[in-house]
């Protein structure tokens, strides 16, 4: 005695949120049932473990059914095939769209390729994440970034229009399409400690200030390449360091506004050369992939970074010299904001 | 030429892709409408073409407008091969051809293949222009309305009730036709869907003559069905109630005419009631004796019965009892309804025989209608039943050989002599159903419904309804109105407990049962359990919840051939329905309740076995007696230690107690009312003698199970049946225990979960609105070949106490709630495949209301009471003084009159012992009968009572309503019309505004790649959510946003895993109708509000 077929369709269509996440992060139907009889769900309606079993099934059918809706999720507000009230279908698309923290630090700048696919095992074993789960949030980033790559216009929006993503996860999958288009590598060890988010703020960063978008906003590709002639510009900045007047100017300049204003005075003067030069060739060599090297100390509080860099900034406007203004705005802001994000622990 | 039908194509989206190459799709429409056909340009490389097409315009018959539907075939342009097809559009034009339902149809409609199911949508604007026809002899019924709604629909009003409409069409079925084994399965589908949908137009159209000839303009309760014959044919069949309806302006108070809010008719009918003629008296004097004779069901239960199956016992017991010997010399005439109307003057009587001739006249005085407008049910029989075993392979028919070539159209000729079969078949059931009916002294058939089961060339064929009197009034022109003058003539019953007043003669039962005096008015005799197909009347009293009652039975049969088979079948049907009625009746007592509503009992017949399901809802009436517990006693104190069975016993009581607390029956509290309002109306009557009635003591059933009782059974069983061996095996001691355990399996629904399988669940009316209707399939696969017949009942009740549970456990966020129309279907699809479909609504109600009414109930009580006491008194006075010296004359005479009455009333001998012809005989002919025949059921009823409590079932509907639109949800912002569905006649919190026609839709599916579609259950599910989708699609298109009456009234799955192969039919159809929410309403019609608050304050006079 088997049960042979088993089907139970509503009208409106019921999903459990839970199921639903279970099934996102790949567990099998078993095992879905497993976690569920812990979670205690059991109790509630004096369920069995087959009517466990019975309605995961149901869901994961109607889940692999939604699928394909999904993968174009404008299709899900009007397709005809399942009634799913609209806040449902917004769960349901943000929640597909969602991604493993840990699992995209791991693929982040890499090209996003059939290559990379072929690895999403070892990454699964890595991240714990399963590799049906990671397999999905792959070719999410896999569809975003084809579907985003030919269009016109901002990305985020972009982004936010053909996938009906929330504002915050668009911007996620801005960063991560960014950063595939730039293969940024993200790998080093040195960068090991830094999460998504911060890269995720910084790709957000970049995007709004130094791509060709930031001047042109109906240009192709206009939020994924970065701005030729500004990368240009940035080179002419290595006068900064190359000029030993003005790199001394500039030291002085932001010493005395620093004195008496924090504890790690001296190390800052001291390693004001150092801390220069490593922030100019980050300008000098940005087309190649971003080395954002943060300026770590271990004393260093964020403050004093804050402090250090914003004196840093302000100083290489009162020099005379120094002819570059425009694009060391553009070029600092970002920088600055970028290694105030990265300066946590 | 009466017609011109226009269409127009407008636009495509999310097509498949058809072109490998290009990953795009250049698609083309044909739209074809009978014989003429137009195509749309190319719209080359687009999955969302465009084709904005001109009008198509068809110059048609009406008649063809009815018959045909319309047909867009959306394809591929291929330059170098043949057209791809993507998919079909049907669209049935029938809506558009009555002036009060939708004028266009415009929307976006799924594009459906049978193999590949729905590929893309398509945008598509249909019109039609209809010319008058002045022709008489027309053969088109354009015009006539179809609702299968079994009540009359909200927003319309009953002037008259024509009564019953059926016909039948037959043809070849596509599938089995030579050219099958040469064409595509598609090719196939598509022929057979459309043939479907051909003769479904046809079978339509003919029902509209019928009610046109009668006179109506509308069919109520138009149910339809398909017998897939196979070899022998398709049969289309169709049943339906014929109607004059009005439509109600906007202004006036909507509901008063549906089932939801009783009018003032009630109430008015309730102050007649002092004028009762005086005939109780009389049958104090029987009250004792006329619990004696107990009935062939209730057979066993009653101790001192003679084993219900010794064959000449029951004749005797009924024609020995004093009471019924007394009872039956002196009368005459049974036929004319019974008691009820026999001591009415003489106006009524002729007012009875009127309705008496009205109703006789017709062929078959039945109605589909399960809910009526107050005051037009008067009395309710019973059960009444009948199914008949027929062979398919007789009416083979010649002129169907395989030599005529296929023509979809040629129908009508090619069949020309079949349907006559066919009619001859339901033409003798329905003969039959009305016998049982008069049997039991009723003119009527209400709640009537038919259906059929098919295996191989052995069909049964099924009818069921409930035996009824009705209200005169409503068979006659231009009466319907309350308050005219035959008012005084009505039945004096109140309308919460009169409907369970016995309409036949209680000094001559058609079967034996206890009455008793209705617990409510204790004016008139009730029996002590009542059953019945309808829903609940609106006004009826009852004490607590109701609940889901299934009985559930397998039975195996050896396989056979023919005739042989047949006669198998027919042999073992007495037997089940004989379980199934014991088994609803312990269940019933289990839960302390006393009637059964929407009683559905479907018989499903398998190569090996019979499964057997009977559905209902239980429920309290106070009108009836409480039901007396359930004893167990074994007379050997053998095997089953007395242990043993008082340990059963205590379980048995212990789920009693349970029951009764669960759905809060609480009858003491009203019986202890009761008397009180009852002195107060005593006192003021007293003069009448109509004496505050001795309560009658409980009766305890018993369930008696002994050795010698076993082998009773043995010996009579082995003359139908012929399988000795198995049945010794079976009929056993352990297994009574058996049953008595399967008895306590059903699980009572968890916390916060109802369940009824009627329109209205009782005790709750505050719905909110949230509302999920489904539809569940489950197949299960017996393994083991040697199962036993207990074996099997045990794994048929898991199956469908499964499927219950995990509906609680699914719809658990929608707590409190309450599952309503359950619709369990069961089909044994192949030999070791049981299969149950099971469609019904969940609905979400106010939890906190009903705890304030339970809490508030005494209270309430006390005032209503006082309310009552004063206006009966006043009534009295001021109306009916003078009825009430008549009366007080009329007792004076009682011994004379009523012996003189029932010889007025009497029935010979002969028809006596023919309406005895309860189930227990038929069961002994049937042995005798060896020649498949029809197997006669009549079931008989039992009753119930009322009290003040009908007060709170009435009037918290309007507040719950109005107080859920609080929680009305709506959902903005979605491009698709949300489009509700459910199969009561209601969506709660929200006013019915348009019934925009009738949907009626026949699918067919099927795959070669089962595996890759994930499986059966895949298939299945993306079918069962497709079909939704074009239900949806089609009623949008109509501008509708629900779907009421909703049912899935076939699903028949078929499988080959082996050849990875599946298919599937599915048949639903339902009524697409625009409501809107109750808020906007208010808003707008204050005169409705006014009505409804006129309507509880008379409320309060009842």
């Amino acid at each position: 005695m088997s049960v042979e077929l088993d089907v139970f369709v509503g009208n409106t269509t019921i999903m459990d949120e839970e199921v639903y996440q279970l099934w996102l992060d790949g567990y099998t139907v078993n095992d879905a049932v497993k976690v569920r009889m812990e979670g205690g769900v059991m109790d509630e309606c004096e369920a069995s473990k087959d009517v466990l079993l019975s309605d995961t099934m149901d869901q994961y059918r109607t889940f692999q059914m939604c699928e394909r809706l999904l993968h174009s999720p404008a299709k899900l507000a009007n397709q005809l095939l399942f009634q799913i009230p609209p806040h449902r279908q917004i769960m349901l698309i943000e929640r597909y769209y969602a991604f493993d923290d840990t699992f995209v630090r791991e693929v982040l700048g890499k090209k996003l390729s059939k290559g990379t696919k072929k690895d999403l095992d070892d990454i699964s074993a890595k991240t714990s994440v399963t590799l049906k789960s990671c397999r999905r949030q792959f070719d999410n980033f896999k569809r975003v970034f084809k579907v985003v790559e030919e269009l016109k216009g901002p990305l985020v929006e972009n982004i936010r229009q053909h996938f009906l993503l929330s504002d915050k996860l668009a911007r996620d999958y801005a960063a991560i399409v960014f950063f595939a288009n730039n293969r940024f590598e993200t790998g080093k060890r040195k960068l090991q400690y830094l999460s998504f988010q911060d890269f995720a703020f910084c790709a957000g960063q970049l995007i709004s200030n130094w791509t060709v978008g930031a001047v042109d906003n109906m240009v192709e590709d206009m939020d994924v390449d970065l701005d030729k002639e500004f990368l240009q510009e940035l080179k002419e900045l290595k006068i900064l360091i190359t000029d030993k007047d003005l790199l001394d100017q500039h030291k002085s300049l932001v010493c005395t506004a620093l004195r008496g204003k924090t504890k790690v005075f001296i190390e800052m003067e001291g390693s004001f050369k150092n801390l220069s030069r490593g922030l100019i060739n980050i300008a000098a060599n940005i087309s190649l992939p971003l080395r954002l090297y943060p300026c770590r100390s271990d004393r260093w509080s964020a403050a004093d970074m804050k402090l250090y860099l914003t004196h840093y900034t302000n100083s290489a406007h009162i020099l005379d010299t120094f002819k570059h203004q425009v694009v060391w705005d553009r070029y600092m802001g970002v920088v600055k904001s970028c290694i105030f994000k990265m300066y946590h622990d | 030429m009466p017609g011109k039908l226009k269409a127009k194509i407008v636009a495509g989206r999310h097509l498949p892709v058809m072109d490998r190459a290009s990953d795009l799709t250049d698609a083309f429409v044909e739209v074809k409408f009978g014989n003429t056909t137009f195509k749309t340009d190319v719209c080359p490389k687009s999955l969302n073409p465009q084709w904005n097409s001109e009008w198509f315009k068809f110059e048609v018959d009406d008649e063809d407008l009815q018959d045909e539907p319309l047909q867009i075939t959306v394809l591929d342009h291929d330059t170098y091969s043949a057209n791809d097809a993507i998919g079909k559009v049907y669209i049935d034009i029938d809506p558009l051809l009555y002036s009060e339902a939708a004028s266009v149809i415009s929307g976006w409609f799924p594009i459906y293949d049978t193999i590949h199911g729905i590929r893309g949508e398509i945008n598509v604007i249909v019109k039609v222009e209809l010319f008058n026809d002045l022709n008489r002899f027309r053969q088109s019924s354009c015009g006539v309305k179809f609702f299968c709604t079994t009540c009359i629909p909200q927003c319309y009003r009953a002037t008259l009730v024509h009564g019953f409409v059926e016909e039948l069409v037959v043809n070849e079925d596509p599938e089995y036709q030579w050219i099958d084994r040469i064409r595509t399965p598609r090719a196939s589908n598509e022929a057979r869907q459309r043939l479907i949908s051909l003769m479904s137009g046809e079978l339509q159209r003919k029902i509209g003559l019928k009610v046109l000839e009668m006179g109506g303009n509308a069919v109520v309760g138009y149910l339809q069905c398909f017998d897939l014959e196979g070899e022998s044919g398709l049969v289309v069949r169709a049943i339906g109630t014929a109607c004059t309806l009005d439509k109600l302006s906007s202004g006036s108070a909507p509901n008063t005419n549906t089932h939801m809010h009783p009018n003032t008719a009630p109430a008015s009918n309730a102050c007649n009631s002092p004028s009762k003629d005086g005939k109780e008296p009389v049958f104090v004097e029987d009250l004792p004796s006329s619990s004696g004779p107990p009935t062939p069901f209730r057979a066993l239960p009653t101790s001192s019965s003679p084993p219900p199956f010794s064959p000449s016992k029951p004749c005797s017991r009924q024609s020995s009892s004093s009471d019924t010997d007394l009872s039956l010399t002196p009368k005459t005439g049974m036929g004319s309804g019974g008691s009820a109307g026999k001591e009415a003057g003489p106006l009524r009587t002729l007012l009875r025989q009127q309705t008496q001739t009205a109703l006789e006249q017709r062929e078959f005085p039945f109605f589909t209608l399960t809910s009526f407008p107050p005051g037009f049910l008067l009395h309710v029989g019973g059960v009444v039943s009948a199914r008949s075993v027929k062979l398919l392979d007789r009416i083979h028919n010649p002129a169907l050989g395989n030599t005529r070539s296929y023509k979809l159209l040629d129908w009508n000729s090619v069949t020309a002599d079949e349907p006559e079969t066919r009619d001859a078949w339901w033409e003798e059931i329905r003969q039959e159903i009305k016998s049982h009916a008069r049997a039991l002294g009723c003119h009527a058939v209400v709640g009537y419904s038919e259906s059929t089961s098919i295996c191989e060339e052995v069909c049964i064929l099924s009818a069921s309804g409930t035996a009824a009197i009705l209200n005169p009034r409503y068979m006659r022109e231009g009466c319907l109105d309350i308050g005219c003058t035959d008012h005084r003539f009505e039945e004096p019953s109140p309308p919460n407990c009169g409907f369970c007043h016995i309409p036949y003669d209680e000094l001559n039962m058609p079967f034996p049962a206890q009455l008793t005096y209705c617990y409510h008015c204790r004016r008139q005799k009730v029996p002590d359990v009542l059953f019945t197909t309808i829903d609940l009347p609106s006004e009826a009293a009852v004490a607590g919840k109701g609940c889901l009652i299934q009985a559930r039975l397998c039975r195996l049969k050896k396989k056979a051939q023919g005739e042989a088979n047949a006669t198998a079948i027919s042999n073992l049907l007495p037997f089940m329905e004989y379980e199934l009625h014991t088994q609803l009746m312990n269940k019933l007592k289990l839960r302390s309740m006393n009637a059964l509503f929407g009683l559905h009992i479907q018989i499903s017949v398998g190569e090996n076995m019979l499964l057997g399901l009977a559905s209902a809802t239980g429920v309290y009436l106070t009108a009836l007696p409480a039901p007396g517990g359930i004893q167990i006693a074994g007379k050997t104190p053998g095997d089953l230690s007395s242990e043993h069975i008082s340990s059963i016993q205590k379980r048995i009581n212990d789920t009693i107690a349970v029951n009764k607390e669960l759905y809060q029956i609480n009858p003491p509290k009203l019986f202890a009312l009761d008397p009180e309002v009852f002195c107060g109306i005593n006192m003021e009557l007293a003069e009448e003698g109509v004496g505050s009635p001795i309560p009658e003591p409980r009766h305890r059933s018993r369930l008696f199970r002994s050795h010698s009782e076993s082998s009773d059974e043995l010996s009579e069983l082995d003359l139908s049946h012929g399988k000795k061996d198995a049945f010794v095996l079976e009929i056993d001691d352990t297994d009574a225990v058996e049953d008595i355990h399967s008895l306590l399996i059903d699980a009572p629904p968890p916390t916060g979960f109802y369940s009824c399988n009627t329109e209205n669940m009782p005790g709750i009316s505050n719905w909110t609105s949230g509302v999920q209707m489904f539809t569940s399939v489950r197949v299960l696969r017996l393994s083991n070949a040697n199962l036993t017949n207990q074996g099997l009942n045990k794994i048929f009740t898991d199956l469908c106490e499964n499927l219950l549970k995990s509906f609680y456990f699914k719809l658990r966020s929608m707590i409190p709630c309450c599952l309503c129309h359950l619709n369990f279907t069961v089909a044994v699809p192949e030999e070791e495949l049981i299969q149950v479909t099971v469609t019904a609504v969940a609905m979400t109600y106010d939890k906190e209301q009903t705890q304030e009414k339970t809490a508030e109930k005494p209270v309430n009580k006390g005032s209503l009471e006082a309310e009552e006491q004063l206006q009966f008194p006043l009534e009295l006075c001021a109306d009916s003084s003078s009825s009430n010296i008549q009366t007080a004359s009329k007792i004076s005479g009682v011994g004379e009159s009523t012996n003189m009455s029932p010889r007025a009333a009497s029935v010979d001998y002969g028809s006596f012992a023919d309406r005895c012809s309860t189930w227990l005989e038929l069961l002994r002919l049937k042995a005798h009968t060896i020649r498949r025949g029809s197997v006669k059921t009549s079931r008989r009823t039992q009753s119930l009572a009322h009290s003040v409590s009908s007060l709170e079932r009435c009037s918290p509907l309007q507040e719950g309503r109005s107080r859920s639109l609080r929680s009305s949800r709506s959902f903005g912002g979605s491009s698709v019309t949300v489009v509700k569905m459910t199969p009561l006649s209601f969506l709660p919190g929200t006013r019915i505004i348009k019934y925009l026609g009738i949907i009626n839709m026949f699918f067919i599916r099927e795959t070669t790649s089962l595996r890759e579609e994930g499986g059966v259950s895949g298939f299945l599910h993306s079918f069962i959510a497709e079909v939704f989708a074009m239900v949806r699609a089609h009623v949008a298109a109509l501008g509708g946003n629900a779907v009421v009456s909703y049912s899935m009234k076939e699903c028949v799955f078929m499988e080959n895993p082996n050849k990875n192969q599946a298919q599937c039919l599915i048949n639903v159809s339902g009524d697409a109708v625009i409501c809107i929410s109750e808020t906007d309403q208010e808003s707008s019609a204050s005169t409705a509000n006014t009505g409804q608050t006129g309507g509880s304050e008379t409320d309060g006079a009842t």
